[in-house]
């Protein structure tokens, strides 16, 4: 178990920087900011312009950490409490889920949500529970 | 310019999952792990980015069309199915066993850390299974209608 320390105020900036690229998604291009949707949509693209506004969504989350220690001087901590052989049964879990269950925690849990979408809400209750459930499984029961 | 507005927007959100702690396994674990070691710091994630989101939203999307789109694509569906319940649940267990979600993994991908890659790699698996799955799945419908 890895102890990390209550940050309320970075945490809250961050969502709200989370919330404004949500809004300005949907402003600028009628998106809804879901991190599996775009992703998926790199797989599968349908033609070069809905290929190229993904690829550089992507670019730019993907920017996010060096910008991060450009202006803090610090990376973003990274701690893994899991093995890899957790990664990657994770890894295959989450992309089967989040593909059947049509979003994640951007899609359904702030977008999806902010529209009160009744798919979204339930999806959203759901992934939360079984989340809670196997870390309490993991941690409790079997003791990894 | 619309690539470039993307890619910002892409960063602006890259930002805020790096200071929030989204993309920190440790960090979101601790959230549903009330029983032990709990930080409650995701709550704050979440309410941050739902009450900006609630009311940008609002606004947005009383605009005829959005700036550099003909106009906005949103999920209609109001079902609740099996493969919608059935997919968050797989989900959250994924969740939990490796601690990263989709939107906390992609912007952490940035650290060069290999973890992120190897969860990555998996996740991008486990999204071409599933095209598979719900590819054989439709086909068998259609035969059996």
């Amino acid at each position: 178990m890895m102890e990390t320390v209550f940050t309320p105020f970075q945490s809250l900036a961050g969502g709200a920087l989370i919330g404004l690229a949500a809004v300005l998604l949907m402003a600028v291009l009628g998106r809804v900011m879901g991190a599996t949707g775009i992703l998926a949509g790199l797989l599968q693209p349908a033609g070069w312009s809905d290929w190229s506004w993904r690829a550089a969504v992507m670019a730019g989350m993907i920017s996010g950490p060096a910008v991060v220690l450009l202006l803090t001087g610090q990376m973003p901590v990274i701690q893994v409490p899991g093995t890899t052989a957790m990664l990657v049964v994770g890894g295959l879990l989450v992309g089967i889920g989040v593909t059947f269950g049509a979003g994640c925690t951007s899609g359904h849990g702030v977008c999806g949500n902010a529209r009160l979408s009744p798919r979204s809400i339930v999806a959203t209750l759901t992934f939360m529970l079984t989340t809670a459930i196997t870390v309490y499984v993991i941690r409790h029961l079997t003791g990894v | 310019m619309r690539l470039i507005v993307s890619y910002l927007i892409g960063l602006v959100f890259g930002i805020g999952i790096s200071i929030s702690g989204m993309a920190n396994p440790a960090k979101v674990l601790n959230f549903f792990d009330i029983a032990g070691s709990w930080d409650p710091s995701l709550a704050f994630v979440m309410g941050g980015a739902l009450v900006v989101t609630f009311i940008g939203y609002r606004y947005v999307l009383r605009q005829p069309s959005p700036l550099m789109s003909p106009k906005f694509l949103l999920p209609t569906r109001r079902d609740l199915d099996l493969p919608l319940i059935g997919g968050s649940a797989v989900f959250g267990i994924g969740w939990g066993i490796a601690g990263f979600c989709p939107g906390g993994a992609l912007p952490a991908l940035g650290t060069g850390r290999t973890e992120v890659f190897v969860f990555v790699a998996s996740l991008l698996a486990g999204i071409v299974i599933a095209k598979f799955l719900q590819a054989a799945l439709a086909r068998r419908t259609q035969a059996t209608a």
